[in-house]
């Protein structure tokens, strides 16, 4: 993390840049922290993975509530967030429903 | 209130990754799957208190609606059908990323990257790449889905010059992005959608219906990457990392 304090540090320095290091952080952190996954946890991870992914629902709500938008953009963002939600709550209780199965065979 | 709102998104991303890290392991997958929900609750409610967003009503339709039919499909489906469930979910991902690109596109004020007709080149870059990332996931993932079902025939689609074929597509696809960053033209953005959703159908036919999990697999991380794109496109780092989380990890589960 210390790179990023010290492009910080400096004054011009596009936020894209920013984003890409972050970006670029996240993915190593993705990669290490499931690199160990119990082969048995690849589809309750996976549909975790899912319902995280549809955190997209945060770009859809600020343009769903954008005070000047136009009518079209809100139906479009209006779809978004209702498939994201579909996504957040059908992921996470399937994950849920999966997990509990894997209990019972124990 | 910005600055507020970057910091509680923080805590969400965290959240994330605690909840890999937990469905990892059999003993703290239920944790893990905790982490993940609160991590998303936290994301959403931090979102509505942004000082830009406001007109709950629709928001809170749009959630029950959504969440009503997500909690409906989870409690019925046999447990046989998951992985066709699963390639149908990411193809929601894949289309809200579309839609989320598509707002942004016509409305650029609400996310600060410049006016009608005059978004941000990089903006416009990233938006392309969000939008034809997220088209793709779409149209493969209802393509692997109706090879699963039996909807349509698991037997690999092939012809000559196919490969050809969707080289030329691709070439084309980054043309068109080109084309639109010079004149930000509704039309070729709407182009680009067409064209990258078609990407998705051809890539996922000539791979045969044993072969689907993998590609499920592979689904999976490309709608955490059409995630991270959206993220760039409306400088939101919780997409950015959560994107990049997703993306990596279901590489690794592919």
């Amino acid at each position: 993390m210390s790179a990023v304090l010290i492009m910080a540090g400096g004054a011009a320095v596009s936020p894209l840049v920013f984003q890409l290091a972050i970006f670029v952080m996240a993915i190593f952190v993705g990669y290490y922290v499931v690199w160990s996954v119990t082969p048995a946890l690849h589809t309750p991870l996976m549909a975790v993975t899912n319902a995280i992914s549809s955190v997209i629902i945060v770009g859809a709500v600020i343009a769903l509530g954008a005070a000047d938008a136009s009518g079209f953009s809100k139906f479009l963002a209006f779809l978004g967030v209702t498939l994201a939600s579909v996504n957040i709550f059908g992921g996470f209780i399937i994950t849920r429903r999966m997990l509990h199965m894997f209990k019972k065979k124990d | 209130m910005e600055n507020f709102a970057a910091l509680i998104y923080v805590i969400s991303s965290v959240l994330f990754i605690l909840a890999l890290r937990g469905l990892s392991h059999p003993e703290t997958a239920r944790q893990g799957l905790n982490f993940g929900i609160a991590g998303m609750a936290l994301a959403i409610f931090t979102t509505l208190l942004l000082p830009n967003v406001g007109g709950y009503f629709w928001i809170v339709i749009a959630i029950a609606l959504g969440g009503g039919i997500g909690t409906v499909i989870a409690n019925k489906i046999e447990m046989t059908a998951l992985p066709q469930l699963m390639a149908a979910f990411h193809s929601l991902v894949g289309l809200s990323a579309v839609f989320v690109a598509a707002a942004a596109f016509h409305n650029p004020e609400s996310f600060g990257i410049g006016t009608q007709d005059d978004i941000h080149l990089v903006s416009l870059i990233e938006m392309s790449i969000g939008l034809a990332i997220g088209a793709i996931t779409f149209t493969g993932s209802l393509i692997a889905w109706g090879k699963l079902q039996g909807t349509i025939s698991g037997k690999p689609v092939t012809f000559g010059g196919q490969h050809a074929l969707n080289a030329a597509l691709g070439v084309l696809l980054i043309l068109l992005i080109i084309i639109l960053c010079a004149g930000e033209s509704a039309v070729i953005f709407w182009m680009i959608a067409l064209l990258a959703l078609s990407l998705g159908v051809l890539m996922i036919i000539p791979i045969g219906g044993a072969d689907m999990p993998v590609i499920v697999s592979m689904l999976n991380s490309y709608s955490g990457w059409a995630a991270a794109g959206i993220g760039f496109t409306l400088h939101n780092n919780l997409l950015i990392i959560t994107g990049a989380l997703v993306g990596a990890s279901g590489a690794i589960l592919s």
